[in-house]
Formats: structure tokens, C-alpha cells, sequence
């Protein structure tokens, strides 16, 4: 009897371990970002809290998959990231890397990336080449990209009565995009341009500018500039009492990190384009809730937010192909929906661009705020397919 | 100056002595690092060893102009940074070999040394650093300006590592690795060559008193271009060098915290001392590295470094081994 029980014991313990061990797969996953410069606020240490919220929540120890978190400091400099990359996969066994803001370095880890077959979620940058004609079929890129923000901004903006636009904008390669972009946007959704000012960058001075802008008599100024550039000219716009005056100024990359630094009394009125925003519904409230006690109170950014989600959807994969190859997990990625609290509903197209809603926010007046980061209301949603750059466009070689 | 020498016979022959035994040392330093660089790779990773030995001749060309010529140049991003646009763009668009690449990268910096340094050595001291400063300025907002050439703020991506000679593809790091350290090893030779050449006593002998070098017949400011010339070439040969190795050119390159970094990593190593731009390279591209997992304490560390290096030792790390051994290093 005794002898009986305990070879039943063993039995059924080795049936029971086998399927453990087959199962037994640990992942590492790095998050590069930056932690000292002007995206740390944005990206940095939230986007590596973000990651561990992400394996917490997918309870991946009880599903039998280790995951290892580990991080670094690109500095924004395209060859500190990519040599990390690099000894991230030949040497430390690095499986994934999330995040990576900054454009110039987000191209240069996804080309090694690609190179060396593991796979890059992006989140951070904003660069559409990435799932334009430098996309990969490594690479998915998260959050939102310079494609989206223009629909948001510029299209949505038109129909809720913005039609006549002035841009200021930063006179180099990505302020003329973002204006070229968001002015097409403008124009096709029946609004007009009516001008247009090239500040030198980096700027500090933007009074002479905004002046021109407001004499414009534009409905809408957009703000096609970025970092120290739009915190300048929105304080210095709400010097001028330009939102005041009745014209809206809109941010056409501006995060919540911005809005936070510039405190709503300068920021008011300003309307942009994020896919995620704190205080949307009762998910995104209870994650940003757990989200701040772990980031000395700060909310989590869209780009943090898309880290999260980002690797859910990978360790998903990951349990659902009982494998961490690069090519399997990649094709289940784009295969299964995805869905978590933060994004909703949505899905990855060929190209590596995660489709989810974006979502149209102005920046409430001190007065409407009810404390602490209570700072958007919202304006409009676009669903993904309107946000995002319909496929046939991209110029992206991996869609036939 | 061979008067002083002639009339005082003992101490020419000490130092004579002394020069004998600096050189013997420098060929067992240089023995050492020949050694190290065989090692290197397969000890560390050798895409790190690879920056570091990019970042180490740039320091050393730096250091040529200012250790040796006097001349504190603060734009050095500027032929480090365009030569690796130059690489890269013809090596991605125009099909080149690596080392046809580099060659151009290298000519380009050279070529852009002569206008910028003729321009430049007219001035002296502050109002040197200042010119070359806006003219490296300049030299980026036409990078910054002209996106079909440098690509803007994405940078130059997915440079192709190519065959050497159309031959041996370096896609494979280890082969790379040579190539690399051979650049490198090159370079420093050439270095060590000019300094100990009898123009680089010239030089030298400017640095310390230019209307004295004058006054004894030599045209000062043809010696202080010539010698801008070599180093914004050198710099532009590590630059060209780094393109290939990490496929990419970027604006960080020409931007002016990299003609900072340069003085620093000089700064920490030992200026005007042949090995101590290496070492001190090697030191802050170390801290970039394996500090980059510390975050925003990397900025601290690395100037608390740079404020501890410049309390405590002002000749850097190897200029204090140097007073210890007594011997130039």
C-alpha cells in the first residue's frame, strides 16, 4: 500500500513536472531608453517600471516563463545604443528591447535588430519610416508615430471647427516633416494653411514669431517643434495671451511629460494627439494608480504605457507558441489580437505598426483641473485605421 | 638652443641618455599595445573595443594639435563628424568599398582642416577656440540643414560594412576587428612619427614660444596649419573608421558636446603625452558603457571624475605616471 502510494506519488509527480519543465522558457527583455537627457521624463525609469507591471500582471512565473528585466541609458546617441544593442544580443542573451526613444537611434536598433533576429517593441520613438520604408519584420512599433499625431492633430482639429492654420515651425528635417505632414492633413479635411515661419533651432526666443502668428488670425497655430522648443514657445505664447485671444495652439508632438513640466497655467489650450492618457477609463485609472506609487507619484506617459502593453503582448505570444524564437513569436504577435487595460483592443499589421485609437486632448484651464495631473479633456477619437497610414502608402517593402 | 647644449657637455649627454632610454621604453609600450590589441577581442566585446580604439585616435589626433601644436581647437566634431557622413553616404549610396570609403572620409576632413584652419590660425588662444567653435557650428547646421545628404536627425542608417578590397567582408566583427585596430595602430604610429620628426620639434618649439620660433627663421603659421591639417585628417580617419564599424552617421558626431568629449578624454588621459589620449578614451567610453545601466547618474559620475581629475591630477592619468617614472610618456 505504502510502496503502491508512493510510486503513484512519483508517477503522477513526474507527469506533472515534465509538462513544467518543456514549459520552462525564460525571456530577457532590455529596456533602452533614455535616463538622464530630454526624454528621460517621458521614457526612463517609468517605461522599466512599466515592464515589470507587465510581467506581474501576465503572472508569467505561475506560466512557467522567467522573465529577466534589464535596462540602460542610451544618452540619445545613435552609437551608445547601438553598441548596448548589440552586446545586449551577442553577449548578455537579451531576447527583446523596448522602448528606444529618439529616432536616430530607434533605426539604428532595429537594423541590428533585425540583423541579428530578436526583436525590437518601440515605443518611444516617433519616426513613421520605422514601419515605412525602413520597417522590419522584427520590429513593431507601439504607441503612436509622427503619422498619427498629424491625423489627430491637424484632421480631427479641422472638424471640430480649426480651419485655418499657422505653423511655427523648428527649421530643421523633423519640424519640416511635421509641418508638410500635418499640413496635408489639414488640407485634405477641407481646412487651409494660411502660413507658415521657420524659427531657428534649438530656439529661446519665439516672441516675434508668435506675434506674426497671432496677427495671422489663424484659428489654429500648430506647434511643429519638440522638447525645449515647445516649452519655450507655449510659455511664451501664454505670455502673449494667445489662447486667450481665441486661437488654439496645437502641439504636434507634445507628450504628457510636457504638459506636466509646463504646469497648466502656460499650457492651457493646448490640444494634442496621445493614444493613451491616465485618466481615459477605470483600467487605465487602477494601472496608473499601481503605476505612481512605484514612480514617486508621477503618471505613466503614453510611451510608458506602450512598454507595458508592448511586452503583455509579447509574453502572450511568447505562452501561446511555447517557444521564444524570433520569427514564431513575431508571426503569433501579428496573429493574436491584441487587448490589455491600457490600449484596448487592437492588432499588429504586416508592416510592425500596432493599431489601437488615438485620442484628440486639449489641456484643461486651472480652473476646470481637479488636482493633481488632472489635466486633459477629451475632444475626439480616431480609430486606428483613421490614425494610422493606410498600408498601401506606407512604402513599406514587407506589404505585397 | 645648441649653444646652451654644447657649452654645458654633461647634461647633453644625460639627456641624451634619457631620450635613449624614453625610446626604448615607448617600443616596449608600443610592443605592449600591439600585444593588448591581439588580446583585446577576445577578452572584451570587440564591438566596444572597436569604439574604443575609434574614439581613441580622434583623441589622439586632438591631442597632436593641442599637446604638441598649442593650438585648442573646439571643433574637432566637425572633421570627426563629416568624415563619417562622407563614409558613410558613399559607402551606402555610391557603393564603395570600406577602405575607399574611409580614404574619402579622411580626405574630405583633411580638406575641411585646411579651409577652417587657414581661416582659424590667424587668432590665437580664446579667439581660436572660438572660430573653430563657429565653424564647426557651422559644419552642423549643414549637416542639420541638408537631410538628402546626412539624413537629418535620423542620421545616415544601414551602412553597409562591405568587403575590404572587394574581398573580405567585414559583416563579421571579428574581421572588422582587425581592420579597425590596424587603422588604429597606424595612426599612432603616424603620430608618434610626427611628433618625434623634426617638424614636430618645430612645432613644439612654437607651442612654447612662437615669436622666439620666428625670430629664428621658421614661418610659424605654415607649421600651425600644416598641423591642423594632419589632426582634422586623423580626426576625420577615426571618424570615417567609426561610420563603418557601427553602419551609422549621426548629428551627435558633429555636434559640439563631441568636440567637448574629445578635449575630456584628452583631459583625463594626459594632454601632451603620446599614450595618454588612449587611456583616457578608453576611461570615458568605458563610463558611457558600462555606467549606461546607472541612468541619469552617468552625467554625474563622469563629472565628478572630470572635477576629481582636475583637482588632483592636472596632468592626467598617464602624465602623472610620467612625473612618477620620470620619463616622457
Amino acid at each position: 500500500m505504502n510502496l503502491k502510494t508512493l510510486l503513484a506519488a512519483t508517477a503522477l509527480g513526474a507527469l506533472m513536472a515534465a509538462p513544467a519543465l518543456a514549459q520552462q522558457i525564460s525571456v530577457k527583455a532590455g529596456v533602452l531608453n533614455d535616463r538622464s537627457g530630454i526624454y528621460a521624463d517621458l521614457s526612463g525609469e517609468g517605461s522599466v517600471i512599466a515592464a515589470r507591471l507587465a510581467v506581474e500582471d501576465f503572472k508569467a512565473a505561475e506560466k512557467g516563463i522567467k522573465v529577466e528585466i534589464v535596462s540602460a541609458d542610451h544618452q540619445n546617441k545613435p552609437d551608445v545604443g547601438s553598441t548596448i544593442t548589440r552586446q545586449w544580443y551577442d553577449q548578455d542573451g537579451v531576447d527583446l528591447i523596448l522602448d528606444v526613444p529618439t529616432s536616430s537611434v530607434a533605426l539604428a536598433v532595429s537594423q541590428i535588430t533585425k540583423d541579428k533576429n530578436k526583436i525590437l517593441i518601440n515605443s518611444g520613438a516617433g519616426t513613421s519610416d520605422l514601419t515605412g520604408k525602413a520597417c522590419s519584420p522584427n520590429t513593431v512599433h507601439w504607441t503612436y508615430d509622427t503619422y498619427a499625431l498629424a491625423q489627430g492633430t491637424g484632421g480631427a482639429m479641422v472638424k471640430a471647427g480649426g480651419d485655418s492654420w499657422f505653423f511655427l515651425t523648428a527649421d530643421y528635417a523633423f519640424g519640416h516633416s511635421l509641418e508638410r505632414d500635418t499640413s496635408a492633413v489639414v488640407t485634405k479635411a477641407g481646412g487651409k494653411v494660411v502660413g507658415a515661419v521657420r524659427t531657428p533651432f534649438p530656439g529661446t526666443d519665439f516672441s516675434s514669431f508668435l506675434l506674426q502668428a497671432q496677427a495671422s488670425k489663424a484659428k489654429v497655430i500648430g506647434l511643429a517643434n519638440a522638447g525645449g522648443d515647445l516649452t519655450n514657445s507655449v510659455k511664451q505664447a501664454s505670455e502673449f495671451g494667445i489662447t486667450q485671444g481665441g486661437q488654439k495652439l496645437a502641439g504636434l508632438l507634445t507628450f504628457a511629460s510636457d504638459v506636466h513640466a509646463l504646469g497648466l497655467q502656460a499650457a492651457q489650450g493646448l490640444v494634442l494627439t496621445e493614444s493613451f492618457y491616465w485618466d481615459r477609463d477605470d483600467g487605465t485609472r487602477a494601472f496608473s494608480e499601481r503605476f505612481a506609487k512605484l514612480n514617486g507619484g508621477k503618471k505613466p506617459t503614453m510611451v510608458q504605457a506602450g512598454v507595458y502593453s508592448g511586452l503583455l503582448h509579447y509574453l502572450k505570444a511568447v505562452e501561446a507558441a511555447k517557444s521564444k524564437d524570433s520569427a514564431v513569436v513575431m508571426a503569433k504577435m501579428k496573429e493574436m489580437p491584441t487587448d490589455d487595460p491600457l490600449f484596448g483592443k487592437g492588432s499588429i499589421r504586416v508592416n510592425g505598426r500596432k493599431m489601437h485609437s488615438m485620442y484628440l486632448y486639449e489641456v484643461k484651464k486651472p480652473s476646470e483641473s481637479k488636482g493633481p495631473w488632472d489635466y486633459y479633456k477629451q475632444i475626439a477619437v480616431l480609430s486606428g485605421e483613421e490614425a494610422f497610414q493606410p498600408l498601401a502608402e506606407t512604402g513599406c517593402p514587407l506589404v505585397k | 638652443m645648441t649653444d646652451l647644449a654644447s657649452s654645458d657637455t654633461p647634461t647633453a649627454a644625460a639627456v641624451a641618455e634619457t631620450d635613449d632610454s624614453a625610446a626604448r621604453l615607448h617600443r616596449n609600450l608600443f610592443i605592449a599595445i600591439a600585444v593588448l590589441l591581439v588580446v583585446a577581442p577576445f577578452v572584451a566585446y570587440p564591438v566596444f573595443v572597436m569604439k574604443v580604439l575609434c574614439f581613441a585616435l580622434f583623441a589622439l589626433a586632438f591631442n597632436l594639435l593641442l599637446g604638441y601644436g598649442g593650438l585648442l581647437s573646439f571643433g574637432h566634431a566637425a572633421y570627426f563628424g563629416m568624415a563619417s557622413y562622407v563614409s558613410a553616404y558613399t559607402a551606402k549610396n555610391w557603393g564603395l568599398t570600406p577602405e575607399l570609403a574611409i580614404l574619402l572620409g579622411t580626405a574630405v576632413a583633411a580638406l575641411l582642416g585646411l579651409v577652417f584652419g587657414a581661416l582659424a590660425i590667424r587668432r590665437q588662444g580664446i579667439y581660436f577656440a572660438m572660430i573653430t567653435l563657429a565653424l564647426a557650428q557651422m559644419a552642423f547646421f549643414f549637416s542639420l540643414q541638408t537631410p538628402r545628404f546626412t539624413g537629418g536627425e535620423d542620421g545616415i542608417q544601414a551602412v553597409p560594412r562591405g568587403k575590404l578590397l572587394g574581398m573580405i567582408s567585414l559583416a563579421d566583427d571579428r574581421a572588422l576587428y582587425w581592420l579597425v585596430a590596424a587603422i588604429f595602430m597606424g595612426g599612432l604610429l603616424l603620430i608618434y612619427r610626427i611628433i618625434h620628426s623634426p617638424f614636430g620639434q618645430v612645432c613644439k618649439a612654437i607651442r612654447d614660444n612662437e615669436p622666439r620660433a620666428i625670430s629664428l627663421g621658421y614661418r610659424a603659421s605654415q607649421y600651425k596649419l600644416a598641423v591642423f591639417v594632419l589632426s582634422a585628417g586623423l580626426a576625420g580617419l577615426a571618424g570615417a573608421t567609426k561610420a563603418i564599424v557601427f553602419q551609422l552617421a549621426s548629428l551627435t558626431d558633429v555636434y559640439w558636446t563631441m568636440s567637448g568629449e574629445v578635449v575630456l578624454m584628452t583631459l583625463v588621459g594626459g594632454l601632451g603625452t603620446v599614450f595618454g589620449p588612449i587611456v583616457g578614451a578608453a576611461v570615458i567610453v568605458a563610463m558611457q558603457n558600462y555606467l549606461a545601466g546607472l541612468g541619469s547618474w552617468v552625467l554625474v559620475v563622469q563629472g565628478v571624475i572630470f572635477v576629481a581629475c582636475v583637482l588632483l591630477f592636472r596632468e592626467g592619468i598617464v602624465g602623472v605616471i610620467a612625473k612618477w617614472i620620470k620619463k616622457p610618456l
